[in-house]
């Protein structure tokens, strides 16, 4: 790789940048990547470019009369000064609020927010005392998110990864195209939830509405209370030990265990008859350490 | 979607995959020349009693009670190498042979979440070069 500082590299065009890096374009062939590295030397918990932050510093701020532009950009400049802990005031439904937070920090939010509020997020720990709207915690990659009450549709579409907690009910399509991560449902979802679902594990204490994990590739839906219909290709399983010291840890830790435990949950999987692949996919990748 | 049923090959062994590198087992599977689906228990779910010191720290760092999303990764295993799968670039990083594999699968995950974690974090990682570069965040 080039040597080339990051203070010259902010100067450079996008596709001067690329070059000084020694990136080049071409067509993807699926061959193997080789890349050295030595996973002895390696002691860092975050990523290289994250701020520092320090939990225990903490900050409050009004987002009363101000763009969602300027709140997020706002709270990333708090992370640069080494606010660990951040107190969002007066939210009044904005949307987008919080999207694209890639390190860890402690963010609160007192009131409710709009549309994909902490979508895109990678490590922090989110708590809004409000209500959210549709879309909340979209592609979400670690962290935790606690929402006291209720939640629009599409919560967790597309998760990958972290804990996404709603006390409340939450709309249709829950975790719709969920890859990894856990949802957990205080009260009731709604219909479709767990639609073409293909890893993770998603918790609904409540009931759920009809088509539960409809189309799913994998991972896990337990719920607690009814199931209004199986969609296409969902299917029961057993409830294993595991699955239930699993259940409890999660519902205690977020303080949702029910008061008779976990032994009553359903477990719905895959069926795994829709399962097919007639084409061969392009050759993946390979990192060799 | 089409298709009438699953025809993946069931796992049976924990070295299932390091002794038949092809681990090509359903017919549907020689077929097409590839293992169908993950090569572990999607359903698995950690073993804390046997979380790594380098995991214990990294949770704390992050100001977590779990491990949060490292509970889906396992370790898999691509040509009868063991490997885990790195999300932040869509490939499989196999793991050194210099490294002892236990022969249970949940302590092998609990090394391919140690792995995963050093490899993202470290300046070597693919995408380092292409945030620089596209300077998105």
């Amino acid at each position: 790789m080039a040597s080339v500082s990051d203070a010259e590299l902010k100067k450079m065009t996008q596709d001067e940048r690329a070059k000084a890096l020694g990136m080049t374009t071409e067509q993807l062939t699926g061959k193997s990547l080789y890349v050295e590295f030595d996973p002895d030397a390696e002691e860092r918990f975050t990523y290289p470019w994250a701020p520092d932050v320090d939990f225990n510093k903490r900050t409050e701020f009004d987002c009363d009369g101000k763009t969602t532009t300027e709140v997020n950009s706002q709270i990333r400049e708090l992370m640069r000064e080494g606010y660990g802990t951040i107190v969002l005031k007066n939210p009044r439904g904005m949307h987008s609020l919080g999207v694209g937070i890639l390190s860890r920090l402690n963010l609160i939010i007192e009131g409710s927010t709009g549309y994909f509020t902490v979508g895109l997020i990678d490590g922090p720990n989110v708590r809004i005392t409000g209500r959210v709207g549709w879309s909340c915690g979209e592609n979400m990659m670690s962290g935790t998110i606690m929402i006291e009450k209720n939640a629009g549709s599409t919560f967790g579409a597309a998760i990958r990864g972290g804990d996404l907690v709603c006390r409340g009910s939450v709309g249709s399509r829950t975790g719709i195209d969920q890859k990894g991560g856990t949802i957990i449902v205080g009260g009731d979802t709604g219909a479709l939830s767990g639609f073409m679902m293909q890893r993770g594990r998603m918790v609904v204490c409540g009931n759920a509405g009809k088509n539960l994990g409809d189309s799913m590739y994998d991972g896990t839906i337990f719920v607690g209370g009814e199931i209004k219909s199986l969609g296409v290709d969902a299917v029961e399983a057993e409830l294993t030990d595991l699955d239930k010291k699993w259940l409890t840890r999660k519902l205690t830790q977020y303080g949702l265990m029910p008061d008779k435990g976990v032994d009553h949950f359903t477990k719905v999987v895959a069926g795994k008859q829709l399962w097919n692949y007639d084409n061969l996919e392009p050759s993946e990748k390979k990192l060799i350490l | 979607m089409a298709g009438t049923q699953y025809r993946g090959s069931e796992i049976t062994d924990v070295d299932q995959f390091l002794k038949d590198a092809d681990g090509l087992a359903s017919e549907r599977e020689k077929e097409i020349g590839q293992h169908i689906g993950y090569r572990y228990d999607v359903n698995l779910v950690p073993d804390y009693d046997r979380i790594t010191p380098f995991l214990e720290k990294y949770i704390e760092t992050m100001g977590w009670d779990d491990l949060n999303w490292l509970e889906d990764v396992h370790m898999g295993y691509e040509e009868g190498m063991p490997a885990v799968f790195d999300r932040n670039n869509n490939g499989w990083v196999r793991v050194p042979d210099t490294i002892d594999l236990p022969d249970n699968q949940q302590d092998r995950d609990m090394i391919a979440r140690e792995l995963l974690i050093k490899f993202q974090m470290s300046d070597r990682h693919p995408l380092v070069n292409l945030r620089k570069a596209y300077m998105k965040f």
